[in-house]
Formats: structure tokens, C-alpha cells, sequence
């Protein structure tokens, strides 16, 4: 017996979109799964009724009936408690639910004896669960619409022009974050042909910027700042104080910033100060992605548009809502791939296989029993340790060439100690003690020779070889002291101190000359 | 100047050789480094002339002899081609070794020198001239060959006479056999083993070199670089001088350590390069190995350029074939062009790319490449994978997979540029003709790779024109 998929209308105010599109619809049914739609679910994102029931949903009037009637609800919001109320004992529900948060809802799911799939708790390290990411996907579609509605409060164009009516600037962006929002907005922003900046804690996503046709703007202070599974972590007062320098640059700079940073539960970081918002010119805009929870700019006020010092500020929290077909479309198929990994028999049965990494992580309440948070993957754990090793790795190799290579074998350590001391031995049963003394400047000398040496960086080799060159010329003083009245000696001694002086003054000036040329 | 004056000058000549060659080790000190070196030489000269051993008398012909030698010098500072610098540093090693052989002569000639010595001092001392003048003959004439072989007066291929390591051998039982015979020659009569041995060592140190194949010359210059260090130490010994025991120890330990970072760069034992030319150590595997088989697949100037307009990212090898063609500062035109388009250009050198250690380094520092995108092998080997265009000019065994997929290849096992994880590799040459090490290179038959050819200078200059024409 196939189950019932029913999709509810949103009641949450503001809320524009749908979890099924009737495009799904189709794809679901032949997934051998029953779907249901609430009439009027879909008339805000401009899907009537009509176009669900030719692609084979039933609708149903009214909330209740819906509920009653679903054995699987997808949902975008996450539950009312009226709406938990409606729900079948032991059904299961599919939206987001940010469990974290939400403790108390948790509970009266988990009195409802209800299988949850938290969307927001998917396992996003894992490249099979990337197709079911909806916070990825709804985040893009976010990012494009801050920038329309930058573009929309801003009084000029966003790409430069030459016109007969005169010369246009194009307009600078910078963007604060650069996750899948800050990413998206980069890309909307430069194909608008704005000329776009972006900032991120974490390093590591400077080249995707740069891919995208931004300018990665870096703050001038060493930390890194992965915290794990993809999210940027809490940075230290040194590095705060660095970054708000160079967001106060930035603010005087550019006429609009997009801000997209969030750190995972926690408030938003408050990125842009007042001060920053006055020394905008006046006209510029700032789109305050992370107005829900709380905004990046101290000035924003969540869900809503005001000009304040000249400068409009953009909370709106309902993005997603203001692009609601797209949204839509793009939700749903998320919910469609994970319908797909739930019934992979195609029979229209469900079955949350806790086995699954993805299903593992999503599943944050199993037949009333939360299994939130979910032991942690063993995937995501090793990379970033990994990474960090190969890091260290080469910053310990930097500037020479490194430990000398492998020590060899034990008995040709051994054999080279033998041959040594034999020779030692030989020198000292045999020669004066005058040779002696050179003989122990002579050795040291090899090994500070060795020591200095080593650590030369290899574009450096050729300067190293004349400059050594010309020290070696030093042998003319073997030559000067030899300068004396006789004929044959003196005509030798002057003849090592023509050729050595070629030597020295050449192998200088060589040297000179080649190191001059070395620049940054 | 008194003696213990003159001896606490060569102290602090020798610290400032120490921090000369110390300071060497980066870009940044480096100048710093050099200066050290001229003010150390500066004081060690200064301190033996005006010191107790010599005379008012010899300064006039001191000061002649130094105004000779050192606008011969200059000049030659200034007007050298940076491409011959190889050719540079071995002819002044080749005097180095040469001044060590005058010294050592006169020297033995001098009476004054081994007076009041004792028996076993007297020994010692003959030993070391007879030492000193040994490696400065092996130096000198070495010196010159290599010279002649890196300016191509001589042919680069190595030159095998039969039985050479028995030759090799005899030659050095012949001079431990005359260094007894001067040892217990009668004063005056030593010249004669001293004149034999001479001419074996400068035999010797002909034979050695003309033996080396062109690819293995970074080595070599490295190696007589050591040698003229030795030379200057047994000098020192000779003279009973700790600053030139020292210098020479510090020159001979720093020309050591590069030869073996040459060997090492090439996957090669000391020895068997010393011993010479490829394929003579292991036997005749060279056609045991793998024919490549495959295309060969051509590409135009302008196809190139419109490569590199498209690429994000451009990995530059270069090699000898870049310093023959002096293409060095079209090379950097083309990066500053391509920099400025907002693609990521950098360059990797292989340690024994060109013909002397740093080769490559100097001359694209000579067309003004900023340093800090000149990249060692290890730096940027792995980088490759995410690489666009990977340009290869003039250089061939360095960019040689076979080095790694074929173990019966003669360079099996040498560390190369794996150029062809990019996803294009071009490849500048003149023809198909095989590198140094003789062998036949797979990359140019593999799929995503092109051949550019013709003189790499005038294919770049194309490149550029066709660059700023799209």
C-alpha cells in the first residue's frame, strides 16, 4: 500500500512558498507515493490548484483534512503547534525544524510518536547529500535576490557605461560572507557588471571569489577561521578588531554591502557599526541578509527597508518569499531526491534507513524518540585534520631543502663512523702539532660551511656559486706573501695576483649585478 | 701592521665570510650578503699587505698585478650575458684552480718557506704542496672544459674513451707513486715529480669533464666550484694561513652541498656522475624501455595565444632552451600581459633546469619576474591538477613522465614536473629531437598535449603579438 505525501499551505505570514511544485508532484507519483495538496497551497508562487490536480495530486480543502488525511507532510516552515496538533499519530513530517532552536517543538513532535526529517540537519560535508541541500539551495536563491533588491534601492546602474549623455561608474559591491549566499550574490552582482568585493573568515574560500569575478578583500590578520562542516567559527578580539578596520575602509569605499554572515547558533556577528553606515555616501545601500537573527549591521531592522543617514537598509527575512516560484521549484526537487533515498524500492513506501549517513543526519526524531543531535560522521571529522597536516607540512620544508634526506641504513652510518675515526686516528698518531691546529679549523670550518650553506633557497644557487667564486680568491694572499725580490717567484706571485684579483673583483661584481635583479 | 694585528683581521675577514655566505640563504639579505664578502676580502687583502710578510718593495707590483686582474674582471662583470653566466663561473673557477698551482709552485721554489721546519714538518708541508697543486691543476683544467663544453666550443656529448676508470686508476697510482719520489727527492730535484704529476692532474681533470654529459654540467660546475675551494684550503695548509683554510673550507662545503642537491634533483648518485655519461652504469636499458606511442599533435602561435587569453591559471617551465634562445624577456612580457588580465601565471624550476644551479632564477630574475611567483619543483608539483595551461619551454628530461611510469628509462626515478596533469601542456621545441639524457619523452605524445615549434624566442614574440591582437 503506497503512502500519502500531503503538502499543506503555508500559514506563517509572509511565507510565499510551497515544498512541492507540481512538477514534483509527477516525479513523486511515479515514485509509486499518493500526493495531496491543500487547496491553495501553491497560489503564491503562482501554482493553482488547477495544475496540481492535471499532474495527479488530490487537492483537499481545508488544513485538517490534509493532515489527517497525509501519512508524510512536506512542509517548508517548520510546524505550529496547531499544525502539530493536526498531525496523524506516528505520521512523518519533512521541512525545516532548526531543532537547536526549537526545543519545545521537538517535544510535541515527539509526544505525537512522529518521524521528523529536519532538511536544516542534513550532513552537508557529505557529497551524496548535496543534492538534498536545501539550505544550499535556498541560500542561493537568497543571495540573487539581495542583490536585485540592492539594485533596486540604488539609484544608479551597476555597470559602467560610456553614453553620449556621459561617462557611468560601475557601482562597487562588497559582500561580507562568502558562503552559498555570499557566493551567489557575488555572481549576480558581477554579471550585473559591478565591480565586486567580498570578505570571509575562512581562507580557504578566497579562490572561489576570485572564480566567480570578485576581488577577495583579506583582512590583515593571521587566523583561520573554519569551524568545521563548513561554517566559519567565532574569531578572537585581535582579529575582530582587524576586520572592522577593514570593513570601516571598505564602508567609506563601496555603495553597497551585502552581508551574509552567520555563525551557526549563535546571533548574527555585528559586522557594520553606525559609524560605518554614516560614512557611506549617501544613496548606497546595504542588504542585511542575516536580519532574522538579529543583522549584521547594527542599524537593521529586521523584515523591514529604512533610510537612515542617507544610506537604505535592507532587513527583509522573507528573500525566499520574494522569489517564490524559484524557491519553490528548487525545495521541492530537494525534497524529491530525498524522497528518492527514502524509497529506493520505488513502491511508495518510505523507510528512514539509520544505517544512511544523510538519512542518519536528517532524522531528528524517530517514532517519538529524538535522535537529535546525531553522532557525529565520520566522514567530516578527518579532512580538515588532513588539511592541516599537508599545510604543515611544506611550512616546515620552507626556505631550504629541508632535513638532509633519508639518514640511510644503520650499518653505513656505522661503516662512515669507523672510516672516520680510523682516519682521525691516523692524523693524529702521525702529524706535528702545528698541522694539527689548522687541521681542527679546517674541519669546523667544513661544518659551519655546511650549516650556513644548506638553508640557501635554490633561486639563490648561481649568486651562492660567484659569490663563492669570488671568496675563493682569497688564495691571493697566498700569492702577496710570496711577493719578494727573486726573479722566478716574484714573476708566479704576480701572475696569482692578476688572476685572482679577475676573481675577486669580477665574482663581486657578478654577484652585485645578478642580485639587483632579484625582486619581489 | 703587526702580526697578531694581521691575524685578528683574518678573524674578522672570516666572520664576514660566514655572514656573506649566510646571508645568501634569501633574496632579501642577500645584497646585504654580498657586500660582507667584499668588505671581508677587502680587510683580509688590505691586512697581508700592509702585514709582516710583505715588503715595501712588492706593493708597486701588487698594486699592477690588481689593476690588471681587476679591470679584466669588471669588464667582464658587466658585459657577460646572463645566459653565460654558467660559462663565466667556470672559466673564474678555472683561475681560482690555476692561481693554486702558481702558488704552490712558487712556493716549493721559495727556500724561505720550509726553513726551520722539522722532518716531519718539512714532510707535511711537502705533501701539502704537492696536495695543493694537485686539485688546483684537476680544478684548472676541468675548469676549462667545462667552459669550453657550456659556451659550446666543445660538443656536449660526453666523450667515453675505453677503459677510462683503469685510465683513471693508473693516473692516480702514477701520482701517489711520484708524490714518494718528491717526497724523498734531494733538495732541488723535487721539480721533476711535481712537473709529472701536473700534467697527469691536468690530464685527469680534462678526461673527467670531457666524460660528463651537457644535462649532468650543473653538477660539474658545482663540483669544480667545491674543488676551488679544497684548492684554496690546501694553500692554506700549505702556508700555515687559517684564513685560507677556512675560506676554502667554507667554498669547498658549500660547492659539496650543491653537487649533492644536483644529484639529488636528478635522482643520481654522486659517483655515477662523476664517472660519466648516461647509459654506461646500468647497461644498455635505453632500448629495453617502451616505445611512446601516439600522436604528435601540432599548435600555431596563434591557437597558443588563444589558450592562454582563456586560462585562469598558467604554470611556466622553463629550461635551457630558454636561455639558447634568450627568450627570457618575451617569456615575461607574456606574463605581465597575462598577469594583468587577472590570470594567475607562475613559474617552475626544476633544480637542474639550465646548465648551472640557479640557471633559471637568474635569468628571469635578469627580465625582471618578480621572485615571488618563481616556484621551486616541491612548491608547486601538485598544483598542476588545477592548472589550465602548463607552458613548457626548451626544456625536455625535466617535464618527462617516463621518469616516473617507466622504470627501464634511464632517468627512472629523477623527480620531474608533471606537466601533463594540466589540462593542456604545450610544449616549445625546435624539433622532436630527443633532451641531454638521450632519451624519447612520452608527454609529447600524450592526448592533452601540443607541440609549439620552432625557435622558442620568435614563437613567443607571435605569442605576444597574437596575445594583445585578441
Amino acid at each position: 500500500m503506497s503512502l500519502m505525501i500531503g503538502i499543506p499551505r503555508e500559514i506563517s505570514a509572509g511565507e510565499k512558498r510551497v515544498a512541492t511544485v507540481p512538477d514534483v508532484v509527477e516525479k513523486l507519483i511515479k515514485l509509486g507515493f499518493k500526493v495531496a495538496v491543500e487547496s491553495g497551497a501553491g497560489d503564491a508562487a503562482n501554482f493553482s490548484d488547477e495544475v496540481y490536480r492535471a499532474a495527479g495530486a488530490e487537492i483537499i480543502d481545508g488544513a485538517a483534512k490534509l493532515w489527517a488525511a497525509s501519512d508524510i507532510v512536506f512542509k517548508v516552515r517548520g510546524p505550529t503547534a496547531e499544525e502539530v496538533g493536526l498531525m496523524r499519530e506516528g505520521g512523518t513530517l519533512v521541512s525545516f525544524i532548526w531543532p537547536a532552536q526549537n526545543p519545545e517543538l521537538m517535544q510535541q513532535l515527539a509526544a505525537k510518536k512522529a518521524t521528523v526529517l529536519a532538511i536544516d540537519s542534513l550532513p552537508r560535508t557529505l557529497s551524496r547529500a548535496q543534492k538534498m541541500d536545501a539550505l544550499t539551495s535556498q541560500a542561493g536563491v537568497a543571495g540573487y535576490r539581495a542583490v536585485i533588491e540592492a539594485a533596486n534601492a540604488f539609484g544608479r546602474f551597476f555597470n559602467g557605461q560610456i553614453t553620449a549623455a556621459g561617462k557611468v561608474p560601475p557601482a562597487k559591491v562588497f559582500i561580507a560572507g562568502a558562503g552559498v549566499a555570499g557566493l551567489a550574490a557575488i555572481g549576480t552582482a558581477v554579471s550585473l557588471g559591478a565591480i565586486v568585493r567580498a570578505n570571509d573568515t575562512r581562507a580557504e574560500v578566497a579562490d572561489q571569489v576570485v572564480s566567480l569575478g570578485g576581488e577577495f578583500v583579506k583582512v590583515d590578520y593571521e587566523e583561520e577561521g573554519s569551524g568545521g562542516g563548513g561554517y566559519a567559527k567565532v574569531m578572537s578580539e585581535g582579529f575582530l578588531q582587524a576586520q572592522r578596520e577593514m570593513y570601516a575602509k571598505q564602508a567609506k569605499e563601496v555603495d553597497i554591502i551585502i552581508t551574509t554572515a552567520l555563525i551557526p547558533g549563535k546571533p548574527a556577528p555585528r559586522l557594520i557599526t553606525a559609524e560605518m553606515v554614516q560614512s557611506m555616501k549617501p544613496g548606497s545601500v546595504i542588504v542585511d541578509m542575516a536580519a532574522e537573527r538579529g543583522g549584521n549591521c547594527e542599524l537593521t531592522e529586521p523584515g523591514q527597508a529604512v533610510v537612515k543617514h542617507g544610506v537604505t537598509i535592507v532587513g527583509y527575512t522573507d528573500l525566499n518569499s520574494r522569489l517564490a516560484k524559484q524557491s519553490s521549484t528548487l525545495y521541492s526537487t530537494n525534497l524529491f531526491r530525498l524522497a528518492e533515498e527514502l524509497c529506493k524500492t520505488k513502491d511508495g513506501i518510505a523507510d528512514v534507513n539509520m544505517e544512511d549517513d544523510a538519512i542518519r543526519g536528517l532524522t531528528v526524531i524517530k517514532e517519538g524518540n529524538i535522535t537529535w543531535p546525531p553522532p557525529a560522521p565520520k566522514v567530516s571529522a578527518a579532512p580538515p585534520a588532513a588539511a592541516k597536516a599537508t599545510a604543515a607540512a611544506p611550512a616546515a620544508k620552507k626556505g631550504g631543502h629541508g632535513k638532509s634526506s633519508a639518514p640511510g641504513s644503520a650499518t653505513s652510518t656505522t661503516v662512515t663512523f669507523l672510516v672516520a675515526a680510523l682516519m682521525f686516528w691516523f692524523v693524529g698518531a702521525n702529524a706535528p702539532a702545528a698541522f694539527l691546529a689548522h687541521f681542527t679549523v679546517f674541519v669546523l670550518a667544513c661544518f659551519v660551511g655546511y650549516m650556513v650553506v644548506w638553508n640557501v633557497t635554490p633561486a639563490l644557487h648561481t649568486p651562492l656559486m660567484s659569490v663563492t667564486n669570488a671568496i675563493s680568491s682569497i688564495i691571493a694572499i697566498g700569492a702577496l706573501v710570496q711577493i719578494g725580490p727573486e726573479g722566478w717567484i716574484r714573476w708566479l706571485a704576480v701572475a696569482g695576483i692578476a688572476l685572482t684579483a679577475v676573481n675577486m673583483f669580477g665574482g663581486f661584481a657578478v654577484t652585485q649585478r645578478m642580485l639587483a635583479m632579484f625582486r619581489k | 701592521m703587526s702580526g697578531n694585528l694581521a691575524t685578528v683581521s683574518y678573524i674578522g675577514a672570516t666572520i664576514l665570510f660566514i655572514l656573506s655566505l649566510g646571508g645568501l640563504s634569501n633574496p632579501e639579505s642577500s645584497r646585504r650578503g654580498n657586500l660582507y664578502g667584499m668588505i671581508g676580502m677587502t680587510i683580509a687583502v688590505l691586512a697581508t699587505v700592509f702585514g709582516p710578510r710583505v715588503t715595501m718593495a712588492g706593493i708597486p707590483w701588487i698594486i699592477g698585478a690588481m689593476v690588471v686582474g681587476a679591470s679584466v674582471g669588471l669588464y667582464a662583470a658587466r658585459t657577460v650575458q646572463m645566459t653565460q653566466m654558467p660559462e663565466l663561473v667556470a672559466l673564474m673557477h678555472s683561475l681560482v684552480g690555476l692561481a693554486a698551482m702558481l702558488v704552490g709552485f712558487a712556493n716549493y721554489i721559495d727556500p724561505a718557506a720550509s726553513s726551520g721546519l722539522t722532518d716531519a714538518e718539512k714532510h707535511i708541508h711537502e705533501i701539502e704542496i704537492y696536495v695543493g697543486i694537485l686539485i688546483g691543476a684537476v680544478t684548472f683544467s676541468g675548469s676549462i672544459i667545462a667552459f669550453g663544453k657550456l659556451s659550446g666550443k666543445i660538443g656536449g656529448n660526453p666523450l667515453l674513451l675505453p677503459a677510462r676508470h683503469w685510465l683513471n686508476l693508473a693516473g692516480l697510482l702514477v701520482v701517489i707513486y711520484f708524490g714518494r719520489e718528491f717526497l724523498h727527492a734531494a733538495p732541488g730535484e723535487g721539480m721533476t715529480p711535481l712537473y709529472v704529476m701536473t700534467v697527469i692532474a691536468l690530464l685527469f681533470g680534462i678526461h673527467m669533464v670531457m666524460a660528463i654529459g651537457g644535462a649532468d654540467m650543473p653538477v660539474v660546475v658545482s663540483m669544480l666550484n667545491s674543488y676551488s675551494g679544497w684548492a684554496a684550503a690546501a694553500t692554506g695548509f700549505m702556508l700555515s694561513n687559517d684564513l685560507l683554510i677556512v675560506t676554502g673550507a667554507l667554498v669547498g662545503s658549500s660547492g659539496a652541498i650543491l653537487s649533492y642537491i644536483m644529484c639529488q634533483a636528478m635522482n643520481r648518485n654522486f659517483i655515477s656522475v662523476i664517472a660519466g655519461g648516461f647509459g654506461t652504469t646500468s647497461g644498455a636499458t635505453p632500448v629495453a624501455g617502451v616505445q611512446p606511442a601516439g600522436e604528435v599533435v601540432p599548435i600555431s602561435a596563434t591557437e597558443t595565444a588563444e589558450l592562454l587569453g582563456e586560462s585562469k591559471s598558467v604554470i611556466i617551465v622553463p629550461g635551457y632552451g630558454m636561455a639558447v634562445a634568450q627568450a627570457q624577456h618575451t617569456v615575461y612580457e607574456i606574463t605581465k600581459y597575462l598577469r594583468e588580465k587577472g590570470v594567475n601565471v607562475r613559474f617552475g624550476i626544476h633544480p637542474v633546469a639550465g646548465r648551472m644551479p640557479g640557471h633559471m632564477n637568474v635569468l628571469l630574475a635578469e627580465a625582471k619576474v618578480p621572485y615571488d611567483i618563481v616556484f621551486e619543483m616541491d612548491e608547486l608539483n601538485d598544483d598542476f591538477p588545477q592548472t589550465d595551461v602548463a607552458i613548457v619551454i626548451g626544456a625536455n628530461d625535466i617535464v618527462n613522465p617516463g621518469a616516473q611510469d617507466d622504470p627501464n628509462s634511464p632517468i627512472a626515478g629523477m623527480p620531474v614536473l608533471e606537466v601533463w596533469k594540466a589540462k593542456t601542456s604545450i610544449v616549445m621545441k625546435r624539433s622532436m629531437a630527443s633532451g641531454y639524457a638521450g632519451v624519447d619523452n612520452p608527454l609529447f605524445y600524450k592526448e592533452n598535449n601540443r607541440m609549439l615549434f620552432g625557435d622558442a624566442k620568435k614563437m613567443l614574440d607571435e605569442v605576444l603579438v597574437a596575445l594583445k591582437a585578441a
